[in-house]
């Protein structure tokens, strides 16, 4: 594996340095977090959604590197104001990537994660209501489960992590 | 890729004072190191130092005479005992798998910390694939050795023990002298190696003294050119060449000898040790400023490594809670300030650094690390102006965490 540059986008160092959508909620109708402190990497979205089931505000906090920033960001900027329905559907990592212009593969799993969290917030939300509509499946989605991966990863690699004992 | 990449130079425009402390992974060189380097690409000795001809034995005499002068700096007094690498990297890779082919007929175990650097860790790793086994050393929450531990681990398969005497990343100068004994002790056939590259021109230390029979420096690591490193092997240690092609004045090392690089890392040894207390002095004096600074401006961090007379004077290693490291380099950098970071995504890699992991830091600890070094060129202005930039970049990095990090 080489180990070249992190040549990110004019679009994601805009995003880094003023992030759109910054900060915790308070009346958000639901929280979800991706990821996690081992990682490195990890997400939490609040988004406010009306009766007719509409996201009509999102925000994020993000401990993680600037294309973790920069994808939550743009993801906050993209849903909103869509149905949940419209942001299941058609919210994807590549069209997260797309929008901030490009990432290097090596942060692939930035937008991955930033769209499983949403695709955690919407389940949750049904959850919460005590029914889903049936184009929320059943069997988690790619970005889900690729953000499951990387918290039980994390898990495992931090497991062996040595525990020293205070003199 | 690198139309991106001048958009990220672009964004730099407005900076109006650059402080470099990312001394750790390449360095900026002198004007004196580099005004010695010059005259040997066109005016003088640029030949090839075998051959019979005038360019050819000046070639001979300068890299001899710099053989000389780099054995004596490093307490040996035979100058064949110096081999010229293309860096540290091959410098440890020669060292490791050079010692160990040759010497297989006295056993197959390797024996390392678990903080030695990547350029010794992979290829002893490596030589798993040849039929050696890795032992493993640990360290202590500094990152000192467990000499009980590398004491019983020694047997009389033990063909080969190699660790660094000050640690790359968190600057713990190791009970060196113990260690040998202790393994020599247990197997006197057992061979010694020491990365000193971050030893050299650091701390004073002698390789007679230490009884060691290998030893890396690298240039760099004391503001010399890139791309030169140099092997100690202590007479009489037998090494097989890793890399096979014309030997030219150096026996373990093939190819055309690189006599301006040569030149540079003896001029940059020079200057290092031509005023040596003064020299550690400034790094310790605005190292210690630098850290003070940070203890004294930001809550929720800590020191990764020993404190005082056991660290190297030049090592600045501090994790910052809560503050994802390659984010704040970013950020740093933004302003002015050039670091690195332990954190996985700054090494892209899976794992964050597996020196703080095995002093017990935790995942998230690591991730939020920057390391700086000092040097002798640095001011205190320097280090006054990355007081007046790194708290807000840290605060910044950690208002956009909000609650979210917290582990």
């Amino acid at each position: 594996m080489s180990r070249v540059p992190l040549p990110y986008t004019q679009k994601v160092l805009d995003l880094f340095r003023n992030p759109k959508n910054l900060g915790k909620m308070e009346d958000a109708t639901v929280v979800s977090v991706a990821g996690n402190p081992a990682c490195g990497d990890m997400i939490t979205f609040y988004v406010k959604i009306n009766d007719q089931e509409i996201i009509d505000r999102v925000t994020f906090e993000s401990y993680g590197c600037a294309a973790n920033i920069a994808t939550a960001s743009i993801v906050t900027e993209m849903i909103k104001g869509m149905s949940l329905e419209n942001a299941w559907k058609n919210v994807t990592w590549k069209k997260v990537t797309q929008e901030v212009g490009g990432l290097p593969s090596v942060k692939f799993h930035c937008g991955i994660l930033a769209v499983g969290a949403i695709k955690r917030a919407i389940r949750k939300y049904y959850e919460q209501k005590g029914t889903a509509p049936t184009w929320v499946p059943e069997d988690l989605t790619f970005e889900e489960k690729q953000a499951l991966e990387e918290e039980e990863l994390a898990k495992r690699l931090s497991r062996r992590t040595k525990v020293v004992v205070e003199k | 890729m690198v139309e991106n990449v001048k958009g990220l130079l672009k964004a730099h425009e407005d900076v109006k004072r650059e402080v470099y402390l990312d001394n750790e992974n390449s360095t900026p060189v002198p004007k004196d190191v580099v005004e010695a380097m010059l005259p040997y690409y066109a005016k003088r000795a640029y030949g090839n130092p075998t051959l019979t001809h005038k360019p050819g034995w000046e070639a001979f005499e300068t890299i001899m005479e710099s053989s000389q002068k780099i054995s004596r700096f490093l307490g040996s007094r035979i100058l064949e005992e110096i081999t010229f690498t293309p860096g540290e990297t091959e410098a440890n890779n020669l060292a490791l798998m050079g010692a160990a082919f040759a010497n297989k007929h006295k056993g197959k175990k390797i024996i390392i910390s678990e903080i030695e650097p990547i350029n010794v860790l992979h290829v002893a790793e490596l030589l798993k694939k040849f039929g050696f086994t890795t032992v493993k050393i640990p360290v202590d929450e500094e990152g000192f050795l467990d000499l009980e531990k590398l004491a019983a681990s020694v047997d009389k398969e033990t063909v080969l023990v190699s660790i660094a005497i000050v640690n790359n990343e968190i600057g713990t100068i190791q009970p060196l002298g113990e260690a040998v004994e202790v393994v020599k002790d247990k197997n006197s056939s057992t061979l010694f190696h020491t990365d000193a590259s971050d030893a050299y021109g650091r701390i004073p230390f002698n390789l007679q003294d230490l009884k060691v029979d290998l030893a890396t420096v690298s240039s760099y690591k004391i503001l010399g050119p890139r791309g030169l490193g140099a092997l100690y092997i202590k007479e009489g240690v037998n090494v097989d060449k890793i890399l096979e092609g014309q030997i030219g004045t150096q026996k373990f090392w093939p190819g055309v000898e690189n006599t301006p690089l040569i030149v540079g890392f003896t001029k940059a040894s020079e200057l290092a040790f031509q005023d040596f207390k003064n020299n550690i002095n400034c790094m310790r004096t605005l190292r210690d400023k630098l850290v003070d600074g940070i203890f004294s401006n930001l809550s929720d961090v800590k020191l990764n490594g020993p404190k005082g007379d056991r660290r190297v004077p030049d090592n600045a290693n501090v994790s910052f809670l809560r503050c994802e490291g390659e984010a704040l380099t970013i950020e740093l950098s933004l302003k002015g300030v050039y670091v690195s970071s332990g954190s996985a995504c700054s090494r892209r890699l899976l794992q964050p650094s597996h020196v703080l992991v095995a002093i017990g830091r935790k995942f998230s600890e690591a991730h939020g690390s920057v390391l700086m070094k000092t040097t002798r060129y640095h001011t205190e202005e320097d280090i006054t102006h990355v007081m007046e930039v790194l708290p807000s970049a840290v605060n910044r990095i950690r208002g956009i965490v909000g609650s979210t990090g917290v582990d």
